[in-house]
């Protein structure tokens, strides 16, 4: 029954079916007024239900997928497009299929009507090779993360901590000395622009909340969405950690399941509007896994899929690695870093090569 | 903020009245249900529930700064930028100024280290006043083991400070501003906890101190380890008090030896053969903090008091502001001493590991 699964109250989905309107197609062919009458309800709803009717069905043809696998394109899209450089070597599209790119095109209706435009697998190679990489200020990081933090994905991040104001400045200042010297670096004619800012500018970008409960988490990520519209151009969100509150004396499981899954398509629909990157950051916890403890990460296994590159820092020997625990793109490796008072540089250690696991 | 009533959150009245009569009154119920739910519990449209979320939304969640407008108002409001001295020149030129406000700062060590010596002398430095460059408010100290004395603290000051505390009546006015709590049981710890936030504000309180927390769950374990930590509701609180005071809070922990099954390792590292190995010695003696992995997370500060040797030595642990420096130090007439200014860089995760050699 169609109408059972619109977005409108329980009342007036009720009045609809006794009165006999069960499928989309009859609600179409009926007047408002008559409707109105026959519902006992009145013509502002009507209207209401008839406006969430119109944009159901505008989305919603049958729930079939067809793949359709057109022609080769002979204009439009270059052949030498530039990838950057990956872990898995050059891989172009043009060379896994020998006649030329080719445009796999999903046809069929998406069955949300939120979702306007499908977009094929070629303009979303386009969107990543342009989208910005923030980086992590450590080039051994950088390397094995693709360039850096992407926009557009949610990263997490696995360590403690919290935030303070003085090591901020800190790393501000050593920040704005690492720009001056890097415009001294730079050619007069370089199209690069120049970075010439004060720490101030630095401090002044950085917008933090604090939170002491985890419905305050909830009503922020809530409120991000006006809160960006508002401030343009952030361009990354930063929680930590988002595990805490959810720890603490949360007796029902499911219920914590759902709130974390809500919360993480909240962040995901965020970080594709906006095209910023959303890190997360989470706390350990032991596991009983084939007869020994290991370290695991908090919050279930269920949280494991809410984000898309996972990244684990560890200790190794004296040395503080970062492993890459769960990415579609790149592949699973680790690299030192260190932490420094300038922040996070690369690790001074003899044996810098990166290591692939 | 979470426990607003949504009766006062200025949503139209149609809607208002809607939520209350499904006795959902406060913003954490609205929130703790999905959109879908709510919009079944409540009989309303999908775009009013997303519209009356949004609102409850934006009240209920804490005012944003920036980060430049936090440092400022904490240098001119606060006392150092926000930092107790310690008075222990390296570990105050570590820790950026001293014990930050506003976060937990925990003190872990074997039994005899040191640890009640070193907040003795952070309750007076905390009590002196402000013009001899104390925070010159009163201190809530919290003594789960009946550790407190208050002849030690006074013999302190006479010797840190002797030309202060030989004036008429100092001594009285500073022993005065030290209030001692002597919870027996968690359940009395909770119930001071709720009154000591209350005196936090009216009274002036500078400090809090709580000597200690693992102390207050070691008799309540029932059969095997507890599903939810029994301090999980404290830890939040705590920290909560912590931060909207801008106070500083001194928690000490105790050791324990670390288990057999205790984690170390995470599944993709790999253990070489001779790791595999169990070695009973070994286990004896590693010590760990106890309160276990998801207290050490709640901390944003942690020192570590250890012996090697003989040696008495205090370590930052953990500390986002400061680099793994130890210090070896001293107990004397007037507290804690540092032997060296100059710290000793510890390499590694070797400033997690607590030793306890030398010391019976």
């Amino acid at each position: 029954m169609e109408v059972s699964s619109l977005p409108i109250s329980a009342s007036h989905r009720g009045k609809l079916i006794s009165a006999g309107y069960s499928s989309l197609s009859s609600l179409s062919s009926v007047s408002p007024s008559k409707l109105a009458q026959d519902l006992k309800i009145s013509e502002n709803e009507v209207l209401k239900i008839l406006k969430v009717v119109s944009a159901r069905k505008g989305g919603h043809r049958k729930n079939t997928l067809r793949v359709d696998i057109s022609p080769p394109l002979q204009s439009g899209i270059p052949f030498g497009v530039p990838v950057p450089p990956s872990p898995f070597g050059c891989f172009r599209l043009p060379s896994l299929v020998p006649s030329g790119p080719t445009r796999l095109r999903i046809v069929g209706q998406p069955f949300s009507p939120a979702i306007t435009r499908a977009q094929t697998a070629w303009d979303i190679l386009h969107e990543e090779e342009s989208s910005i990489c923030i980086t992590t200020s450590c080039s051994d990081l950088d390397e094995i993360l693709g360039g850096g933090i992407r926009c557009k994905e949610v990263t997490e991040i696995d360590t403690e901590g919290s935030f303070m104001v003085e090591r901020a400045s800190q790393i501000a200042e050593a920040c704005a000395e690492d720009m001056l010297e890097y415009n001294s670096l730079l050619r007069k004619d370089s199209q690069a622009c120049r970075v010439d800012k004060p720490p101030k500018a630095f401090m002044d970008n950085i917008f933090y909340f604090r939170i002491c409960t985890y419905t305050e988490q909830i009503a922020v990520v809530n409120y991000l969405e006006k809160f960006i519209n508002e401030h343009k151009d952030i361009k990354i969100v930063i929680i930590d950690s988002i595990t805490f509150h959810f720890r603490q004396e949360f007796e029902d499981m499911a219920l914590r399941t759902r709130l974390l899954s809500g919360m993480a398509l909240k962040l995901m629909k965020l970080a594709k509007k906006f095209n910023l990157a959303v890190v997360l950051l989470n706390q350990v916890t032991t596991k009983y896994n084939e007869g020994s403890f290991q370290l695991t990460l908090a919050l279930g296994d269920s949280w494991a899929h809410a984000s898309t590159n996972r990244i684990i820092l560890y200790w190794n020997g004296n040395e503080r690695y970062a492993y890459i625990d769960k990415s579609p793109s790149m592949r699973s490796a680790s690299a030192p870093y260190a932490v420094t008072s300038r922040g996070i540089r690369n690790s001074a250690s003899n044996c810098k090569r990166v290591k692939l696991m | 903020m979470a426990n607003k009533p949504i009766s006062e959150m200025g949503l139209p009245k149609s809607i208002a009245n809607v939520f209350a009569a499904r006795n959902i009154i406060t913003a954490k119920d609205a929130l703790s249900l999905s959109e879908f739910e709510l919009m079944e519990l409540l009989d309303v449209g999908f775009e009013e529930v997303m519209l009356a979320v949004a609102h409850i939304s934006e009240i209920t969640c804490p005012p944003y700064h920036t980060a430049m407008s936090l440092l400022e108002q904490r240098n001119q409001n606060e006392y150092l930028a926000g930092h107790l001295p310690t008075r222990l020149k390296g570990v105050d030129a570590a820790l950026c100024g001293g014990i930050p406000f506003g976060v937990v700062t925990e003190l872990v060590g074997p039994a005899g280290i040191g640890k009640t010596q070193f907040c003795l002398k952070l309750a007076l430095l905390a009590s002196l006043p402000t013009s001899y460059g104390g925070l010159g408010g009163r201190v809530i100290y919290v003594d789960v083991e009946s550790k407190f004395s208050s002849r030690r603290m006074i013999e302190m000051g006479f010797s840190s400070f002797p030309e202060i505390f030989h004036t008429e009546g100092l001594a009285q006015e500073m022993a005065g501003r030290v209030l001692v709590l002597r919870p027996a049981s968690l359940s009395e710890f909770t119930e001071s906890l709720q009154q000591i936030r209350v005196s936090l504000l009216q009274h002036h309180v500078k400090l809090l101190i709580i000597d200690s927390m693992a102390a207050l769950t070691s008799g309540e374990y029932g059969q095997g380890p507890p599903r939810h930590h029994p301090l999980g509701w404290h830890i939040s609180f705590i920290k909560s008090l912590a931060e909207c005071c801008r106070i500083p809070v001194v928690v000490t922990n105790q050791v324990r030896s670390q288990g057999r099954d205790e984690a170390s390792r995470y599944i993709f590292q790999v253990q070489s053969r001779t790791d595999t190995m169990e070695d009973p010695s070994k286990f004896d003696s590693h010590l760990v903090a106890a309160l276990g992995i998801h207290w050490a997370h709640a901390v944003s500060i942690r020192l570590v008091l250890e012996s090697r040797s003989g040696q008495r030595l205090i370590k930052i642990a953990k500390s986002s502001i400061s680099p793994s420096v130890g210090f070896f130090f001293n107990i004397t007439s007037s507290g804690i001493s540092l032997l060296s200014d100059e710290g000793v860089e510890m390499m590694g995760p070797e400033a997690n590991t607590i030793h306890c050699q030398g010391l019976i």
